[in-house]
C-alpha cells in the first residue's frame, strides 16, 4: 500500500524537528519519492570542471536515480544532458570519465551526437523520411538539461525546470567552496585522480547526518584515534626527539573533548546547508607546509592570506548529498543507490600552485578516514549499518534530534549555535521536507 | 638466501595472517617497511597518487592494537581471513640492489558475522636480508578491481 505518494501532508508529518520518523531512512517508497521529487528540485553536485578540460572530455554521474552526462564542447562550454540515447535509451557513455572525440556514437545502432548533445546523424536516414521524425523529441538528440551552474569549478545541476534559483538555493553558503578554492594561490582547484569509493549498506542521509555529528568522534573513533594517540605517546617516550608525524596530526584531533566541539560552533544556512567548526576545528593545528604561506601572501596580500588560512571550517554539508572539507580540500559525494545502500565517493582536490605536501596530506587524510580500509570509516559504517537494522524496530518509530532544540526553532535561517547541537541535522530535514513536497503538491493539483 | 627460502617466506607470512598472529606478522617488516594497496593500475607513486593504504610500522601498530581494543565496535563480532596463494614467482634475486622481489597471485577472503567477501589480485614482496633473516621492505597488494567500491576491509590482505 502506498502511504506517501500524492500525500505531501503525510511526508511533512515525518519531520518534527526535534524528531524524525524512521520511514525517512528505511521506507522504500520514501526513497523512490526522494529520487522522483526531492533530488530534481535541488541543485545537485555532479563533478568538477577540471575533470573535463578539453573538448570531448566527459564525465558521467547521477541525480537521484537518473544517469547524467556532462561534456566539454568545442565552444569551450560544459553541456549537461541525460545519458540516454533518444532511440532505445542506451546509455551513451558508460565509463566514469573519458574523451569521446568530436562526437558520441551510440554503440547499439550508431546514432551519433555532437558534444553539445544535438543529433549528428542516423544510419540509413531515409527510413525516417515522412515518418514525422523531425517533430519527435528524439530529433533533438540527447535531452539537454538547462539548469547548470559552475561555481569555482564545481558543477551543480537542477533537473526540475521550475524550482528555486541557484542564488536562492545556496545563499551565503558557498563561502566554504570559496575558502577551499582560495587556498590555492591561483584560486583554482584541480581533480587529478579517481576518488576513493566505499560502499555502505545504509541510507544516504545517515552519512549526511554524521558530517556535523560532533558527539560521536570521541566515542565511535576512540578505537582508532585513541589508539593512534597511545601508540604515538609510547613511541615518543622511547624517542623524545621525534616530531609528531603527519599521520598522528590527522588522527589525534578526533579525540578532542566535547568542550572543544561545543566552543567550535555550528552554522546553519537556509535550505539545509550548514557546517561544523565555525571558530575552530580538528583541522586547525596541522603543521605549516614549507613555502605555502609565502605563496599565499604573494597571491592575496598578508591580511587576506591569513584570513583565508584562518578559516578552518570542519565539515560543510551542501544539501542534499555532498560534504566539503575546505581546509583539507576534500569533497565527499553520498550517492544513493537504494533505501539501504549508498555509494560514497571521496575526492581530493589539488590546490593549483600550492606545494605538493598539501596534496600529500589531503590524500593521506582521505585514505585514513574515507576508505574501505580506513580504521575510522570502519566504525562509522558499523554504526550506520547497525542503525539501518535497529530502525526496523517498532519499539520506537522516531529518531531523536532534540539536543539543544528550542521551541519555535527557526527554519531557513542563518545562525551560529553551540557546536554540539543537532541543529544542522534538523536543518537538513526541514529542507528535506520542503524539497520533497514542493513539486508533489503541484503535480496533485495538475491531476485534479 | 635460496629460492625456496623466499617462496617459503611468502607462504609463512600469509600463514601468520590466517592464524591472526598480528604481532608475529608485524615483526616480519623491516624498520622502514611499508604495506601498500594502490588505487590505480600499475601505480608508481604511493605519496602523490591516491592509495587505499600506505602504512609504516607506526600505523600498522595502531591497526593491530585497535583490532584487540575494548571499544572496537566494528570488530564485534571479530573478522577472520584466509589467503589462498598461487606459487610465488621470483622476479629478482637482488643481484644488483640486494632486494629480493616476488609476485604472487592470490584470492583473499575476509569474513565477519554472516558476511563473506572475496578479493583477487597479486601481492608483490620486496624482501631484504637482515642478519640472515628476511624482512619486508614493501608488501604491495594490487587488486584486480582496485577501483570498485568495497565495504569494510578490516584485516590484512
Amino acid at each position: 500500500m502506498e502511504r506517501y505518494r500524492g500525500n505531501p501532508q503525510a511526508i511533512a508529518d515525518l519531520v518534527k524537528g526535534y524528531a524524525v520518523h524512521r520511514d525517512t531512512y528505511v521506507d522504500p517508497e520514501i526513497f523512490d519519492l526522494e529520487m522522483e521529487h526531492m533530488f530534481p528540485n535541488c541543485w545537485v553536485y555532479i563533478g568538477h570542471d577540471s575533470q573535463i578540460k578539453n573538448p570531448g572530455d566527459f564525465i558521467t554521474s547521477k541525480i537521484g536515480n537518473q544517469p547524467i552526462l556532462a561534456v566539454r564542447h568545442r565552444d569551450g562550454l560544459v553541456y549537461v544532458m541525460h545519458n540516454r540515447c533518444p532511440h532505445k535509451g542506451v546509455k551513451i557513455a558508460s565509463e566514469p570519465c573519458g574523451n569521446t572525440g568530436k562526437f558520441f556514437r551510440c554503440p547499439y545502432h550508431a546514432w551519433s551526437f555532437k558534444t553539445d548533445g544535438s543529433l549528428l546523424a542516423i544510419p540509413l536516414n531515409k527510413g525516417y523520411e515522412g515518418t514525422g521524425f523531425d517533430a519527435d523529441k528524439a530529433a533533438e538528440g540527447l535531452p539537454r538539461i538547462e539548469n547548470v551552474r559552475i561555481y569555482r569549478g564545481l558543477i551543480f545541476v537542477r533537473l526540475a525546470e521550475e524550482a528555486m534559483s541557484f542564488e536562492d538555493y545556496f545563499c551565503d553558503s558557498l563561502s566554504t567552496v570559496d575558502n577551499m578554492a582560495d587556498r590555492s594561490p591561483e584560486g583554482e582547484l584541480e581533480v587529478l585522480a579517481a576518488p576513493i569509493r566505499y560502499m555502505h549498506q545504509c541510507n544516504w542521509k545517515m552519512l549526511v547526518d554524521n558530517q556535523t555529528d560532533t558527539c560521536h568522534p570521541m566515542v565511535a573513533h576512540e578505537s582508532s584515534a585513541g589508539t593512534a594517540v597511545n601508540v604515538w605517546e609510547r613511541a615518543k617516550k622511547a624517542n623524545p626527539d621525534m616530531e609528531t608525524p603527519m599521520a598522528v596530526q590527522l588522527y589525534a584531533p578526533f579525540m578532542a573533548p566535547y568542550e572543544f566541539y561545543e566552543g567550535a560552533g555550528i552554522r546553519v544556512w537556509p535550505n539545509g546547508h550548514g557546517h561544523s567548526g565555525v571558530s575552530g576545528s580538528i583541522h586547525q593545528d596541522y603543521d605549516d607546509i614549507d613555502g605555502y604561506l609565502g605563496k599565499m601572501e604573494a597571491a592575496y596580500g598578508t591580511e587576506r592570506a591569513h584570513r583565508i588560512l584562518g578559516d578552518v571550517r570542519h565539515n560543510t554539508n551542501y544539501f542534499p548529498n555532498i560534504m566539503v572539507k575546505g581546509p583539507v580540500g576534500i569533497l565527499r559525494h553520498f550517492i544513493p543507490l537504494a533505501v539501504d545502500k549508498t555509494l560514497v565517493e571521496s575526492w581530493v582536490f589539488k590546490l593549483k600552485g600550492a606545494p605538493d605536501k598539501l596534496y600529500e596530506r589531503a590524500l593521506m587524510y582521505n585514505r585514513f578516514i574515507n576508505a574501505p580500509t580506513s580504521i575510522v570509516g570502519h566504525d562509522d559504517l558499523e554504526m550506520y549499518e547497525r542503525a539501518q537494522e535497529g530502525l526496523l524496530s517498532n519499539g520506537n518509530e522516531w529518531i531523536n534530534l532534540r539536543r539543544l532544540w528550542e521551541e519555535d526553532e527557526a527554519e531557513d535561517t542563518t545562525e551560529v549555535v553551540n557546536g554540539t547541537s543537532e541543529r544542522q541535522m534538523r536543518n537538513q530535514m526541514y529542507a528535506w521536507r520542503k524539497f520533497m513536497v514542493q513539486n508533489m503538491e503541484s503535480s496533485l493539483e495538475a491531476a485534479e | 638466501m635460496t629460492r625456496d627460502d623466499l617462496i617459503d617466506f611468502v607462504y609463512d607470512e600469509a600463514g601468520l595472517l590466517d592464524d591472526m598472529l598480528w604481532e608475529d606478522w608485524k615483526a616480519l617488516f623491516a624498520e622502514d617497511g611499508r604495506y601498500w594497496i594502490p588505487l590505480e593500475w600499475q601505480q608508481e607513486d604511493p605519496i602523490l597518487q591516491p592509495s587505499l593504504m600506505y602504512e609504516d610500522l607506526l600505523l600498522l601498530t595502531v591497526r593491530i592494537e585497535r583490532l584487540a581494543g575494548e571499544r572496537t565496535f566494528s570488530q564485534r563480532p571479530k573478522s577472520r581471513c584466509h589467503h589462498l596463494l598461487q606459487r610465488p614467482r621470483i622476479l629478482s634475486m637482488g643481484e644488483e640492489d640486494g632486494v629480493y622481489k616476488l609476485r604472487t597471485a592470490f584470492i583473499y577472503t575476509e569474513t565477519r558475522g554472516d558476511l563473506l567477501e572475496r578479493y583477487s589480485g597479486w601481492v608483490g614482496h620486496h624482501l631484504v636480508d637482515e642478519d640472515g633473516a628476511l624482512k619486508i621492505k614493501q608488501k604491495r597488494i594490487d587488486l584486480i578491481n582496485f577501483d570498485a567500491p568495497f565495504s569494510n576491509i578490516q584485516l590484512f590482505i
